[in-house]
């Protein structure tokens, strides 16, 4: 790979991984039992996931490993509360979820957020990404604020995300390359700062390049804001790199679960070997641009 | 938003449906200015005048004149007279009667003439001849007699208080009058219809009102469809289920069928042009519904979408600015088609006397429905249903066009 040059500038993730430690005296921040999604009835049933349980604390970056269709974004949009749960209970700080209401649903999405897999469709295309910043600061009470600060607090989300404000307002997202478009989720989830994000594969459709400094931005949300990140991929190579935790999923089911090192380094279920086993260069020290 | 108006109008199927059509408004808009006064007044007493220019004969007689001597006036006189038929008719005659017509040439008006009056006789009985060809013969002979009798024609008077015959002026066969000299001339270029009324002057009233019935239909069916499609569509659950049930009553049953039950069952005179645009309206919104719901649904899960919720936006915002303007192309379009079909709705129903009242105003489909009545189209008065075809042909075509232009911009898989 060639990239290597170009991206230098990249490249602090080259290390080896950080993590933290005492996992087991943070509170719970969001966990599940039993959760469940049937889509369809009948003959045209799918179980898209499958009695599903899980523990998420805070502060903690949980990866979910799985291939294509194992049910990693359903699962996702359960959590968010984006569809219905067909079976099970998700708890939300230590209480059982509620979000009967769309008053109770705006409170939820105060707490947890998301980054979509493609960037390209989650923006609407007639709405000007100031709208699209705007909106997260009207959202976290700040509709009475002065236009001078509402500027101030968009230009400091646009320079966590390394984007410059200035250069963006009165354009339009499809304006934006992809990776410009991710730094700009990520800007709406800075403005938010939600307590949980769920990033599901944010850079399965961009650049190696481009990965390299999303990463890095999220695992910093992690640090400075203290956030719980639900990071969804299929690389478990990525995912060994930057989780805390890490649950393998297969076809709607978590097969496996446990620290980084306690799953990849000690896989125990057949399926998690076999993924191990696709990454060529698990033991050597893990570099990003080659992901 | 003006890159996409641009855009649409540089698709050239768009701008020339566009132009006709706004031709057709215009029209519809200036006109009345040029000839103003009701369209359904009855200015002629007989049915079927044909198009041309009307001058007052009374108006004549007083009028100015001037004197030309034109060689071929005679001969211009006589032709109109006579008819290519009533000469061949001649020519039979004089066939019949013996004569020897070898030579003659029909074309050369003077030596048929010359003939006709060396050897017409109403007395003559040709064996065989039945009373009422007799009679026509005598009939032309006595309108070519007079037509060649004298170089004036004197116009009298009769004074009412003593009965006695008063000559008015006498009017020489090189007497002109000047069109503009006299009082009363009408201009009917599509003549006039069944009950004498100014055919174009009716056209171009009818086709306002058509296209106001087409416009009303297209609302109420857009707005409904959309409104019907946006709630199953996005809500789903037992809101879709209510509303796609009625739906899919509506699919089963031909709309043309309702709407026909429907205006059988509002008596004739409530059924206005408006309410005509409303049952219309009302009976075909199912396809808009149908159509906007799968594309809802389609939208609903989209990331956007679910952006937009995570935002906090309430129901309203997303459907007005997450949903709308996604669809809003191919609502557009849906709305062109239903103006469309609601023009021609109107004129089928109204050619099976369901349409409009027939007092109030016409209708391109009132219009059709007249001319069929008065067996317009076995009289060979063509001027008033063939306008009215045409118009309607026309606006659906222009109206189509426009349609396909913008699917063109809006469908970049059927560009070229
Ligand atoms: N709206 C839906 N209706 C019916 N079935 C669905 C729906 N969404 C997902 N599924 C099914 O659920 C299963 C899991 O899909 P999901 O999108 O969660 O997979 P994924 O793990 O995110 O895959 P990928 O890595 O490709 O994104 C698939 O078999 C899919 O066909
Ligand atoms: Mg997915």
């Amino acid at each position: 790979m060639t990239m290597h040059d170009a991206c230098a500038v990249d490249q602090h993730l080259t290390l080896a991984p950080k993590r933290i430690g005492d996992l087991e005296n943070r509170p719970l921040c969001l966990s599940g039992k039993g959760v469940t999604k049937v889509f369809g009835t009948g003959a045209k049933q799918t179980v898209a996931v499958d009695h599903v349980d899980f523990a998420f604390h805070e502060g903690e970056l949980v990866s979910i490993v799985g291939e294509s269709g194992s049910g990693k974004t359903t699962l996702a949009k359960m959590l968010l509360g984006l569809i219905s749960v067909t079976q099970g209970e998700i708890c939300f700080q230590g209480k059982p979820r509620d979000i009967s209401t769309s008053r109770k649903k705006r409170e939820y999405w105060k707490g947890i957020q998301a980054i979509f897999q493609d960037p390209f469709s989650a923006f609407n295309v007639f709405n000007k990404i100031d709208t699209v910043l705007l909106d997260c600061i009207h959202m976290t009470g700040g509709r009475g604020l002065p236009h001078a600060k509402k500027v101030e607090m968009m230009e400091e989300a646009c320079c966590f995300v390394n984007l410059k404000y200035a250069e963006l307002t009165n354009k339009y997202p499809f304006e934006l390359s992809g990776g410009q478009m991710q730094r700009l989720m990520i800007a709406r989830v800075f403005l938010l700062k939600p307590r949980i994000l769920v990033a599901d594969e944010p850079t399965s459709m961009i650049d190696a390049c481009s990965r390299a400094t999303i990463l890095d931005m999220l695992l910093q949300l992690r640090d400075e804001i203290g956030m719980t990140i639900l990071f969804i991929t299929h690389d478990i190579g990525l995912a060994y790199y930057i989780s805390d935790s890490v649950y393998i999923m297969e076809h709607g089911k978590i097969v496996e679960q446990g620290t980084a090192d306690e799953v990849i380094l000690t896989p125990k279920a057949p399926y998690t070997k076999r993924l191990i086993s696709d990454v060529p260069k698990i033991y050597e020290p893990w570099d990003l641009t080659t992901v | 938003m003006k890159n996409t108006i641009r855009q649409v109008f540089h698709s050239p199927k768009f701008v020339v449906g566009f132009c006709i059509f706004m031709a057709i408004l215009l029209t519809m808009l200036v006109y009345p200015f040029i000839n103003p006064g009701d369209p359904l007044k009855m200015i002629g007493l007989g049915t079927f005048a044909e198009p041309g220019t009307y001058v007052s004969m009374y108006d004549s007689v007083g009028a100015p004149f001037s004197t030309f001597k034109i060689p071929d006036a005679d001969v211009k006189r006589l032709d109109k007279l006579l008819t290519q038929e009533d000469r061949a008719k001649m020519r039979e005659w004089l066939e019949l009667a013996q004569v020897d017509v070898s030579e003659l040439d029909v074309g050369d008006m003077d030596s048929l003439l010359a003939m006709w009056k060396q050897h017409y006789d109403p007395e003559i009985r040709i064996p065989g001849m039945i009373k009422a060809v007799r009679n026509y013969y005598i009939r032309l002979n006595n309108s070519i007699l007079s037509a060649s009798v004298s170089d004036t024609l004197k116009v009298t008077d009769t004074d009412e208080a003593t009965g006695e015959t008063i000559e008015k002026t006498k009017i020489s066969k090189t007497d002109y009058v000047n069109v503009d000299d006299v009082a009363n001339v009408i201009s009917l270029p599509l003549g006039t219809d069944n009950f004498g009324r100014d055919t174009l002057k009716q056209l171009v009233a009818a086709c306002g009102v058509s296209i106001s019935i087409g416009l009303i239909a297209g609302a109420v069916a857009t707005a409904l469809g959309l409104l019907l499609g946006l709630l199953a569509g996005y809500l789903g659950g037992w809101v879709d289920d209510f509303i796609m049930f009625f739906t899919n009553i509506f699919t089963v049953i031909p709309s043309f069928v309702l709407l026909i039950l429907i205006n059988y069952s509002i008596n004739q005179d409530q059924r206005g042009a408006g309410t005509v645009a409303l049952v219309i309206g009302l009976t075909s919104w199912v396809w808009t519904t149908r159509s906007v719901r799968s594309q809802v649904i389609s939208l609903r899960n989209r990331d956007h979408v679910n952006l937009s919720r995570l935002s906090g936006h309430s129901l309203p915002r997303i459907i007005l600015t997450d949903i709308l303007p996604y669809i809003a192309s191919y609502v557009m379009m849906a709305f062109i088609l239903q103006v469309s079909s609601g023009i021609l709705a109107e004129a089928q129903l109204s050619l099976l006397g369901l349409g409009p009242k027939t007092t109030e105003v016409p209708t391109l489909g009132l219009m059709m429905n007249w001319a069929m009545l008065y067996s317009a189209h076995l009289n060979g008065s063509w001027w008033a249903y063939f306008p009215v075809i045409l118009v309607i042909a026309l606006i659906s075509f222009s109206l189509n066009l426009m349609n396909t232009g913008l699917d063109q911009v809006f469908n970049p898989t059927l560009r070229e």
